[in-house]
């Protein structure tokens, strides 16, 4: 597996990142993303998504409005998300 | 002595080609789509095993664990538990997946594992992935899952040969039910089972270093941020134009058709009674509605195609946040589309929204979505009132009505929506949207030739049934009492339905409408486009042969501009669908937002028409 470079030193948050950003998830936190599921809930929901750590993740498209929702390719499944609820996945 | 009947069950994550596979097993008449979460309704179907063993297969609902987090997904969960009263438990699942697509199948899977049932793992769509050059140590990954693995092609001929065989083989060596671990997983356990998933496809599975390049290159253009949403608006476009121009030489085929059988009918039978019932209430009735068929088969053909391509989950991403701002959620997209068709799959493709006051705005709002039963009563008025002039070379004035009355539908859901949510919900914060984009595939023409097909013959028993009887009923209260002995004008103005048409005119005239169309309107809250059939009934009976021939000629000369606007204005609002309303009360589970939404619907309607009316009437148009 090859790491995707990149720039910011340690890990940001996959909903604060642009188009054509690329790296894999270090790590969910849940409690940054301000989602009105509950932590738990959330956490579960991106995991059964394919967000686990380690799995490689590319922006591939934005929406219009505020760059929102985001298009992520998870590995080889294409993922549509809100940005908020992206916060919640720490990557690099 | 029979052996017993099998019951086996399909379950998989939603786009892993499960409703395809159940088709091709069963030869079901359900539709193969590509949006996630499709499968809203039981579907069951059968199938004899080579051996000869009688299998009911059922076919679950997508989804990616068994936490049940909607009231789709808790049907998954019961049924594969065997909780669900009155089902059997399921003596084999059949866990589907997408073999291009591994990896969230295989951590279903292993949480299925825990609940002790027979499981099998069917690689399905098995060519594509060969084609892509993923390659599967089918071996080596039945022994690391621990449960036998089979593949199939559901959309090929003979492409299920091998997973029959193998059910044969398990049918006849039953696998034994092992004790259920199965509880809900914490997020820890996911996330150790989706490891453990992982790790067994390094090590089973060889995915290939290109991916899919067509999909990549059409999402390119078609999710641009910019250039995607004028996409979408094209097709949109393109797709009313159709439905009002390409359908035309047809219909007229089918109209030329029932007039000339009327004609025939009117000259062999003798005068009376019985030529007055078949011509005016049976041919000229169920014909006026039956000559609309090529306009519901090509706005279903649309939406089958943009579902099967997987354009529908591509379109609620691209709207997701505009339609936020009306306070919807980007799944609300697919509901919506597809009650352009009819509001009654649409209200009941909501229950892919998990968040029950986003679901419960859009069952609000779906019934203003222009269905395919206003399509009748539009065209029979656009044709009658609205000159057929092109603009601008090649947009057709009657098209561009017809595409405003659809805009006037959705800019009034918006609002509805957005006022919703100020007025009632206005604490709450928005549901996420998370929805898989699944690969584009080339839409299957049998499957969307079996999915129109389908709708063709809903609407015709429709027409063979409720617009029937609808139709024997107006022709006769608009026959009878017959009128007195020496009795001046036509004879309709005698009739049952005079007498309940100038009951109701007081409350309706101020809307421009005359006593005739208030008797069309009532038959027309079972049926919309039973409002067309029953004007030509009325106007037919009143005004003789030519009439019901020519029954937007009549109109033209009967209403003013005015009036008619001024249905059309109510025909975007008016709750005329009984179905729609039974099913706004089975789905929401009560009978208060039934009344809401008539209410509501009726008082926009009434409303708009006043104000179409007047305004028009002030413009000189009475």
């Amino acid at each position: 597996m090859t790491l995707a470079p990149s720039n910011t030193p340690g890990p940001i948050p996959l909903g604060l990142a642009r188009r054509g950003f690329s790296g894999t998830v270090q790590h969910i936190h849940a409690t940054n993303a301000h989602s009105s599921l509950a932590a738990s809930e959330l956490e579960s929901r991106l995991i059964e998504l394919g967000f686990v750590e380690g799995a490689r993740v590319e922006i591939l498209h934005e929406g219009i409005v505020g760059r929102d929702p985001i298009a992520v390719r998870v590995e080889n499944v294409t993922i549509a998300v809100r940005r908020r609820e992206a916060m919640a996945i720490m990557v690099a | 002595m029979e052996a017993p009947l099998l019951h086996f069950a399909l379950v998989g994550t939603p786009n892993s080609g499960k409703t395809a596979l159940f088709n091709a097993l069963t030869g079901s008449r359900q539709k193969v789509a590509n949006y996630p979460g499709v499968t809203v309704e039981r579907k069951e179907g059968s199938f004899v095993t080579p051996s000869g063993r009688q299998v009911s297969l059922v076919d679950l609902p997508g989804t990616y664990s068994l936490r049940g987090r909607s009231p789709d997904e808790e049907i998954t969960r019961d049924m594969v538990l065997g909780r669900t009263p009155g089902e059997a438990p399921p003596d084999l699942i059949l866990c589907v997946a997408d073999a291009t697509n591994l990896r969230l199948t295989i951590r279903l899977l292993l949480e299925l594992k825990n609940t002790g049932r027979p499981l099998l793992l069917v690689l399905n769509m098995f060519d594509i992935a060969r084609r892509r050059g993923v390659s599967v140590d089918i071996e080596k990954l039945s022994q690391a899952l621990g449960l036998p693995v089979t593949t199939s092609v559901a959309v090929r001929k003979n492409g299920t040969v091998e997973l029959l065989r193998l059910a044969d083989d398990l049918i006849a060596n039953p696998m034994l039910p092992g004790p259920d671990h199965w509880r809900p997983l914490t997020a820890a356990e996911l996330r150790a089972t989706q490891r453990e998933a992982d790790r067994i496809i390094a090590a089973t599975i060889s995915l290939p270093a290109r991916p899919d390049t067509w999909t990549a290159r059409i999402d390119a253009v078609v999710l641009h941020p910019v250039a995607g949403l004028f996409i979408l608006a094209f097709i949109l476009f393109v797709m009313f134009q159709a439905v009002f121009a390409w359908a035309q030489p047809l219909m007229e085929i089918l109209s030329s058709a029932f007039a000339a059988l009327g004609a025939w009918v009117h000259d062999i039978l003798p005068p009376g009674l019985l030529q007055s019932f078949l011509q005016n209430g049976v041919i000229s009735g169920v014909g006026s509605v039956i000559v609309f068929l090529p306009q519901i088969m090509i706005i279903f053909l649309c939406i089958l195609l943009l579902e099967d391509f997987g354009y529908m989950a591509r379109a609620a991403f691209l709207m997701d946040r505009i339609m936020g701002g009306a306070g919807l959620h980007g799944r609300a997209f697919i509901p919506l589309l597809s009650s352009f068709a009819c509001a009654i799959p649409g209200i009941m493709a909501t229950r892919v929204i998990d968040n029950r006051r986003d679901r419960l705005t859009t069952i609000l709002i779906a019934p203003l979505m222009t269905c395919s039963a206003r399509i009748p009563v539009y065209t029979l008025i656009i044709s009658a009132f609205i000159p057929d002039q092109q603009i601008g070379g090649w947009v057709n004035l009657r098209g561009l009505v017809m595409f405003g009355l659809y805009a006037a539908g959705i800019v009034s859901a918006l609002a509805v929506s957005f006022l919703i949510k100020f007025f009632m919900w206005r604490d709450y914060e928005p549901a996420p949207f998370m929805l898989e984009l699944p690969d584009y595939k080339l839409p299957r023409v049998r499957s969307i030739a079996i999915g129109v097909y389908t709708r063709a013959k809903m609407f015709l028993q429709r027409a063979g049934t409720t617009i029937f009887s609808m139709m024997i009923v107006i022709w006769f209260l608009a026959s009878f009492p017959p009128p007195p002995a020496g009795a001046e004008g036509a004879a309709i103005n005698y009739s049952l339905a005079a007498m309940i048409g100038r009951t109701l005119e007081p409350v309706l005239s101020p809307l421009g409408f005359n006593w005739q169309i208030a008797v069309a309107l009532i038959p027309g809250m079972a049926a919309r486009e039973v409002a067309v059939a029953a004007l030509g009934t009325v106007y037919a009976i009143e005004g003789g042969k030519e009439a019901a021939e020519q029954i937007g000629q009549v109109l033209a000369t009967k209403w003013s501009l005015a009036t008619a606007l001024s249905l059309l204005a109510w025909y975007i609002f008016a709750p005329q669908c009984a179905s729609t309303l039974a099913v706004i009360r089975r789905e929401t589970g009560s009978w208060r937002w039934m009344a809401v939404t008539f209410t509501y619907m009726l008082v926009l309607a009434y409303a708009a028409s006043l104000v179409t009316y007047h305004v028009a009437l002030a413009l000189g148009a009475g």
